[in-house]
């Protein structure tokens, strides 16, 4: 097979010893469906809970157990699909997927192999550089996670907790049209994004709710696709990107020293930054797939596909491009703001009314700025859209200034209450009585003669002087009556 | 189509079945009689045909999302060899 190279891909080559190098990569997403009950079972999916305390007999493979289908998780699959421009079969078949593993009871995995739920479907994904590309999905299946082996509580046993075995997970397959460690972990962030908004899948890559087996090889440009690795569960956005950097280039090394690349399954050593050999994995695959006979082919209709598709949510695409026409804000701003539900609508709350310019640089700079570093989610922000509005209106009434708003920020982060309120009792309203400013600004002139010399010479010293007042009335002044001030009574300007 | 020895101690080792060396000649030979009498069935033209794959009309039983399950895990375990804390216990899987 041998894919075109879009034309976005030609700045992206990596240089080797004896040439350009171009990557090839394709992901597999692992997304665990949102969803109470497991997807052949009515065990709970609750995560951490005691050993073996979310099992049924049906996640334990007991002789005699059948498999039943959890309605809610097929929905949450069409969802998904719709939401990656997929095409949905109306008939889809589910097949087991045959290994032995000690956290694998059954002996196998119902998945979908021939005809998965969800087919081909493309996603657009944002650089940081502005540009974009669109990411093909090749297609979308459900199938059964496995239980958890733990190897580090004895020295030469496992302990294995069946809890997650059945829970219904996504398995989401990008076509090879990825060139880049950057363009593999936008394209993650965006699917990432997707589910989030649909509600299908929580995204928290740290419990493991979301992970990636990275298909990576190169080539040179033109010539048909190299032979591939697979980095396999690597479990964070950044890893990705490491992940395929460091895979990229062990590859160029071996093909530059005239070897050959075998196509094999690696895992990645974030602490290293290299990727390994799986030796315990030496024979290859056969994993002997055939239709399960314990379950009927999965229909749907279109009139329920129809129903999911008029309920589903306002997608990232359409909420971005929504934010540029309406609000005005910069396509950056847009992305940054919608990348994340509950921030877009926080900000719309803030916005209305509002000027929007101005509430996106607070939600974006002040507010999710300050949630990052005390690792906050937005939905446990100690300031409600409400007081971030009431700041705003501050602001723009000239009551405070921005400086001070920062203030104001502070404290309603740490103590609570409302904006208005503060900036009363603690005497935080902006001085914009000239007579007062005035006095302000002639005992700084006064104190500096010095300064106020140079200054005529060197205009840019009347950014030291507004410092000097602003500072001298608690930056309680108003700046733009302190700058004209100054410039009258310095002669600048 | 039919298997040779080597295929008898592929299928063998990836069902996890202990088979010894004089036993591959034997089960060549049954194995090669299943599939010469499943052979039969590519005689039948099917061309055109919707695979059948239930004999009455029926309709995928679903369930509705809520948890009805669970909370049984000294049931889980009571059967296994060995067992703490209600884990599975087994022998090392990963070096």
């Amino acid at each position: 097979m041998n894919v075109p190279v879009p034309s976005s891909a030609k700045k992206k080559l990596v240089p080797g010893a004896t040439g350009d190098w171009e990557v090839v990569i394709g992901l597999e997403i692992h997304a665990q469906v949102t969803s109470k009950a497991k997807l052949f079972s009515g065990a709970s999916t609750e995560f951490g809970g005691a050993p073996n305390s979310h099992v049924s007999l049906v996640d334990a493979a007991m002789p005699g157990m059948l498999p039943v289908i959890n309605a809610e998780c097929v929905r949450q699959a069409v969802r998904s699909g719709l939401g990656l421009n997929a095409r949905i079969n109306l008939k889809s078949v589910f097949d087991r997927k045959n290994y032995f593993y000690p956290d694998l009871p059954q002996g196998y995995q119902i998945s979908q192999y021939k005809q998965p739920i969800v087919g081909e479907g493309e996603v657009n994904v944002a650089l940081p550089d502005g540009s974009s590309v669109t990411v093909g999905i090749e297609r979308l299946h459900l199938e059964q996670d496995a239980g958890k082996s733990l190897h580090d509580q004895h020295p030469t046993l496992s302990y294995v907790d069946l809890n997650r075995s059945g829970v219904a997970l996504m398995e989401i397959v990008s076509k090879p049209d990825l060139r880049s460690s950057e363009e593999a972990r936008a394209f993650l962030s965006k699917v990432r994004t997707i589910l989030r908004y649909l509600g299908t899948c929580d995204g928290d890559m740290e419990k493991g709710s979301l992970r990636a087996d990275v298909n990576v090889s190169v080539r040179r440009s033109g010539d048909p696709l190299g032979t591939r690795c697979e980095i396999k569960n690597v479990n964070s956005i950044r890893f990705v990107g490491q992940a395929i950097d460091a895979e990229a280039r062990r590859q160029i090394e071996i093909l530059e020293d005239g070897g050959r690349i075998e196509q094999e399954t690696r895992l990645f050593d974030p602490d290293k930054g290299e990727t390994r050999s799986m030796r315990n994995k030496e024979e290859a695959h056969d994993y002997r797939y055939f239709p399960d006979p314990d379950l009927l082919p999965l229909e749907l209709d279109e009139a329920e596909i129809e129903r999911l598709k008029a309920a589903l949510p306002e997608l990232p695409d359409a909420k971005k491009a929504r934010f540029v026409r309406d609000y005005g804000l910069s396509a950056y701003d847009a992305d940054v703001l919608a990348a994340d539900r509950e921030t877009a609508a926080f900000y719309e709350r803030v916005a209305h009314g509002r000027d929007s310019k101005a509430a996106a640089n607070w939600v974006i700079n002040e507010l999710t700025g300050r949630l990052n570093k005390e690792g906050r989610e937005i939905g446990a922000s100690p300031v409600s859209a409400m007081q971030l509005g009431a700041i705003l209106d501050l602001i723009a009434r000239g009551t405070i200034s921005g400086k001070i708003a920062k203030d104001v920020f502070e404290i309603v982060w740490n103590e609570g209450g409302d904006p208005a309120d503060i900036v009363a009792a603690r005497g935080l309203r902006q001085v914009t009585d000239l007579g007062a400013i005035e006095a302000v600004v002639d005992e700084i002139v006064a104190a500096n003669p010095d300064k106020v010399g140079e200054a005529k010479a060197n205009p840019k010293l009347l950014g030291w002087f507004v410092g000097q007042v602003m500072k001298a009335s608690g930056g309680k002044a108003n700046p733009q009556a302190v700058n004209d001030l100054l410039k009258s009574k310095l002669g600048v300007g | 189509m039919s298997v040779d020895a080597e295929n008898v101690r592929r299928i063998a080792h990836l069902a996890r079945i202990a088979v010894a060396d004089d036993e591959i000649e034997h089960l060549k030979g049954e194995l090669n009689a299943i599939l010469a009498f499943v052979e039969q069935l590519s005689e039948v033209d099917v061309a055109g045909v919707e695979p059948m794959t239930s004999v009455t009309p029926m309709a995928m039983k679903k369930r509705e999302d809520i948890v009805t399950d669970g909370g049984i895990a000294d049931d889980i375990v009571r059967n296994a060899p060995a067992t703490q804390d209600h884990y599975f216990v087994v022998p090392k899987v990963v070096e």
